[in-house]
């Protein structure tokens, strides 16, 4: 074959190898050497990057790059008379994908080398570091797979790729139960919604023969028939419709939409930078992104823009504006850092799902791509927050920063305590070892007498004494719990961290404007102002309708407008409770990213540089990728500005890049809406009420809050129900799990695989055996007695024969003698 | 003359000791002595059945020379193989030479 590689025609082949041959590498290999393994992990996504930003600028070079979309591909196999072919294509869609996934990918890599790094020896973070590079590769390297695909199989493939590593990344940490539980529950959870979805695959295939997306999604014809309700499909619904019903199904699992959308909040127990990348890179926007790609299919049929919704399209639209209220609302009630954001991004992907509804199509991608920049940026820096507390409560445990703040009555029996701690260090990281970590640290008295927490975080006792057992041990769950909240991620004990982290803390701020939808600044207002432009349509532009009721956009409109608003609320409290005010605890108070550096070691040092190399090392790998994505999380909007925006036409030409680099995806490049200034308000509004409220309710200084100010409002059967995430889990929990556990373990494992098949094998093997039983005694007495005894009589004839030969001459002579007499004798006796 | 019988009686005498001679003497030489009586206990018939039986043929005392010469030779080679045991074994004893088993 004779291929140019340097052609950039083939380069989307080569995007996804390298984090896949790094994945086998550091898994077969260099899995023993740490530095070399986050070498090979780093350098693979750097050369994915390097050459997916090659395509895209190929991409973004070409005029008119929609209708000249270029890929390439091989012949898989033959199906019949046709031939299946895989390959890669490169539109405008697959081409912004391609900017935003390796960058995203790229910072969370050299982010991973900090935070991990950062961990102590003994710590499963450390002890298991090459593996976490070799799955995250491999985790790139599905979603690379993903965005290159042409057809829906093979990124059905990525899709399930991703879904493995999300199994595996989230279950990284698998000595905890909860990591384990939270493991198979994003799994079972996906697993629901991709078998539907390849059901779905199948019935595409059935209908229009193939599955290449430039030949079913580009193609007039083919679109036209599926989605034809006369001529094909069921119900009175068209075959596109019930496809497209089956592949958003896979979407509302695999981006975490009600209700389906339990898993994402548990999915938080894995390190933090799986975290950013389920949510951020992969996974979460892979399951965005496939109903994108398939706009056109699910659209077919209809016309959004003139209120003619198809099936696929209202399950989006309802979905959608279901999980970014819904999920906007639960975020309020949160004080987990991490799940604060995972409600976050469950809402903004509802955002995206609910603009696809009303065939937001650019709007959705937009937000897609500015949303995978700020919060992959906020998840790295959570992860950041989360190690500093972390710092903070091992500094304490290790005595420094005592003597100042007047501990010293506590120091003797701490440092007994420290060395304990130290002692359980060593031996495997147990939930029993983590238990006797916490009581050394209460008793060693971390958390000032009277202190008692709020938000649900550990009950500390005053003065070291314990709670009693029955107050305090349930706050250390075994398994998934909903209100649960670990304490270095609580943001009720963090405060003031603004002046610990400041990089950190702004980076953070970047990300959060940019999630509230910071107005004219910020990249997340920009992509939020779209898809609110596009739902308000039915006000600013209700002739474009032609009469028919355009309810599905008023639906979303309302929803997200009101979801915006919590939105706005909930990230502002999250900033100001972590950064702002006075230190809430002695762990936030100590909070630092800095590395335990031996001081002697520090001393050694000959240069100033390598001083600092070994302070702030690890800080300077978490931060610095902080600062890239800050960058992005701000900027990356200003490509999709609405073209007559007023003032910044100037600087646009009039042109929305974005608009018109990825309308072209679509066969019928979608018309711009004209600009109106009441979106624009209302976004504003929702940024200004929710942030104001949460300002005015937070932004004061406290040094701790007694019951959090939401509680005193809403009341606490509310601020249970929120904490308790409405009910879903433990609903789940109940109806789900435990009728399919009791069927597992009664029917599947008792009744089926134990009594039945068992039984029958067991049975079959019974009467096997004892005809085995019975050729073996057979063998043992027939045949071997035959076989044993000739031998042995010949064996015994010998030796008494041998006898005979006993070497004595006259013997022999005797013998010859008696012979000859017994002859001579028998001669004579037959002659008489 | 003496009858045919008296030389076969004193014959089968002579063999007779031979015979347990050699059977019974733990003595190499005794017994090679004893096999020499039986020898000539054997040409003894042979001269009492050519002289009574045909006397014009010599062919019988052909025969007993024969044994003669074969005994001389059995003689010489015995007591060669006896002296040659002594040699290596210091015993004429037959039943210390018993190497020739199984």
């Amino acid at each position: 074959m004779d291929v140019n590689w340097l052609d950039a025609n083939y380069l989307p082949w080569l995007i996804p190898v390298p984090p896949l041959i790094s994945f086998m590498l550091i898994i077969l290999f260099t899995g023993r050497n740490k530095v070399l393994s986050h070498s090979i992990g780093v350098g693979s996504v750097v050369l994915s990057f390097l050459m997916a930003f090659g395509v895209f600028l190929k991409a973004t070079g070409t005029e008119e790059f929609g209708p000249h979309a270029y890929g390439d591909s091989i012949k898989w196999m033959d199906v019949g008379l046709s031939e299946f072919r895989m390959g890669v294509l490169v539109d405008p869609l697959t081409a912004v994908m391609l900017f935003m996934v390796p960058i995203a990918m790229l910072m969370i890599f050299v982010y991973t080398v900090g935070y991990m790094g950062a961990y102590p020896d003994d710590d499963p973070h450390k002890i298991r570091y090459s593996r976490f590079f070799a799955y995250l590769s491999l985790f790139a390297g599905g979603m690379l797979t993903l965005v290159v695909a042409d057809n829906v199989l093979l990124m059905f493939m990525g899709w399930e790729i991703m879904g493995l590593c999300s199994y595996l990344l989230i279950g990284f940490l698998f000595e905890k139960k909860s990591a384990q539980q939270a493991a198979v529950k994003a799994f079972m959870t996906t697993r629901v919604a991709d078998v539907l979805m390849l059901v779905g695959i199948g019935y595409l295939y059935a209908e229009a023969g193939t599955l290449s997306f430039r030949d079913i999604l580009y193609n007039a014809e083919v679109l036209e028939r599926l989605g034809n309700a006369d001529l094909t499909g069921y119900l009175g619904l068209s075959a596109a419709s019930i496809i497209g019903l089956l592949l958003v199904i896979g979407t509302i699992g695999k981006s975490a939409q009600f209700p389906l959308h339990a898993w994402l909040p548990d999915a938080m127990e894995g390190p933090t930078p799986v975290s950013a990348m389920i949510h951020a890179a992969a996974m979460v926007s892979a399951g965005v992104y496939a109903v994108i790609r398939m706009f056109p299919l699910l659209e077919a049929g209809g016309n959004p823009h003139h209120a003619e919704y198809t099936a696929p399209l209202i399950l989006m639209g309802v979905i959608g504006s279901v999980t970014a209220l819904g999920a906007a609302v639960l975020g309020v009630g949160q004080n987990d850092i991490k799940r604060v954001l995972a409600y976050s991004t469950i809402s903004q992907l509802g955002f995206m799902v609910a603009a696809l509804g009303i065939g937001a199509y650019v709007a959705a991608a937009f937000h897609l791509i500015t949303h995978a920049f700020f919060k992959a940026l906020l998840f790295m820096s959570s992860g950041a927050v989360i190690h500093a507390m972390e710092h903070g409560e091992h500094a304490l445990e290790h005595g420094h920063g005592h003597d100042e703040h007047g501990h010293d009555e506590h120091h003797a029996h701490h440092d007994e305590h420290a060395h304990d701690a130290h002692a359980h260090g060593h031996s495997s990281y147990t939930w029993a070892d983590l238990n006797a970590k916490i009581e050394h640290g209460i008793e060693a008295g971390h958390l000032q007498p009277g202190e008692r927490t709020p938000y649900g975080a550990d009950y500390v006792g005053p003065n070291g004494e314990l709670p009693d057992d029955a107050e305090w041990k349930p706050s250390i769950p075994q398994g998934l719990k909903p209100d649960f909240v670990a304490k270095p991620n609580n943001i009720a004990l963090m405060g003031g961290l603004v002046n610990k982290i400041p990089v950190t803390a702004y980076a953070m701020l970047a990300g959060s404007a940019s999630l509230v939808g910071f107005p004219l600044i910020t990249a997340g207002f920009w992509s939020k102002d779209e898809i609110i432009a596009d739902a308000m349509t039915f006000i600013t532009n209700n002739g474009q309708f032609e009469g028919h009721s355009p309810w599905l956009h008023m639906l979303v409109f309302f929803s997200l407008v009101i979801a915006a608003t919590f939105t706005a609320f909930y990230t502002t409290r999250m900033w100001l409770l972590t950064f702002w005010g006075k230190p809430r605890s002695a762990m936030a108070e100590h909070a630092t990213l800095m590395n335990h550096v031996d001081p002697e070691e520090l001393a050694q040092a000959q240069t100033s540089l390598k001083k600092f190399w070994l302070q702030y090392s690890n800080s300077a790998l978490m931060q610095g990728p902080l600062v890239v994505l800050a960058f992005f999380a701000i900027f990356a909007g200003f490509v999709g500005i609405h073209g007559d925006f007023p003032v910044l036409e100037w600087f646009t030409g009039s042109h929305n890049f974005f608009h018109e680099f990825v309308g072209p995806s679509l066969l019928h490049e979608p018309a711009t809406i004209p600009f109106k200034i009441w979106p624009v308000i209302v976004s504003v509004l929702a940024f200004s009420i929710g942030a104001g409220f949460a300002y005015v309710k937070y932004g004061v200084p406290r040094d701790s809050y007694e019951k959090d100010p939401v509680q005193n409002m809403v009341g606490d059967p509310v601020w249970q129900a929120l904490k308790n995430r409405f009910g879903f889990d433990t609903l789940y929990l109940a109806t789900f799990y435990q009728s399919f556990e009791w069927f597992g373990r009664k029917v599947s494992y008792r009744a089926i695989d134990k009594d039945t098949i068992d039984g029958i094998l067991e049975t079959i093997a019974v009467v096997f055996n004892n005809i085995g039983e019975g050729i073996k005694r057979f063998n043992h007495v027939i045949i071997d007695g035959v076989g044993d005894g000739i031998p042995q009589l010949i064996g015994l004839s010998g030796r008494w024969f041998r006898n005979l030969q006993s070497g004595r001459v006259q013997q022999y002579l005797l013998f010859t003698a008696v012979m000859l007499l017994a002859i001579g004798l028998f001669f004579v006796l037959r002659v008489l | 003359m003496v009858p045919l019988w008296f030389y076969l009686v004193v014959s089968a005498a002579l063999f007779a000791i031979g015979a347990y001679g050699a059977l019974a003497r733990r003595n190499a030489i005794a017994i090679v002595m004893s096999v020499e009586l039986m020898l000539n206990a054997a040409n003894i018939n042979l001269v009492a059945f050519w002289r009574y039986l045909n006397p014009f043929e010599i062919n019988g005392q052909i025969f007993a020379a024969f044994v003669f010469i074969v005994a001389a030779a059995e003689a010489a080679v015995g007591l060669a193989l006896i002296i040659s045991i002594y040699r290596s074994r210091q015993t004429v004893i037959v039943e210390d030479v018993n190497m020739l088993k199984w």
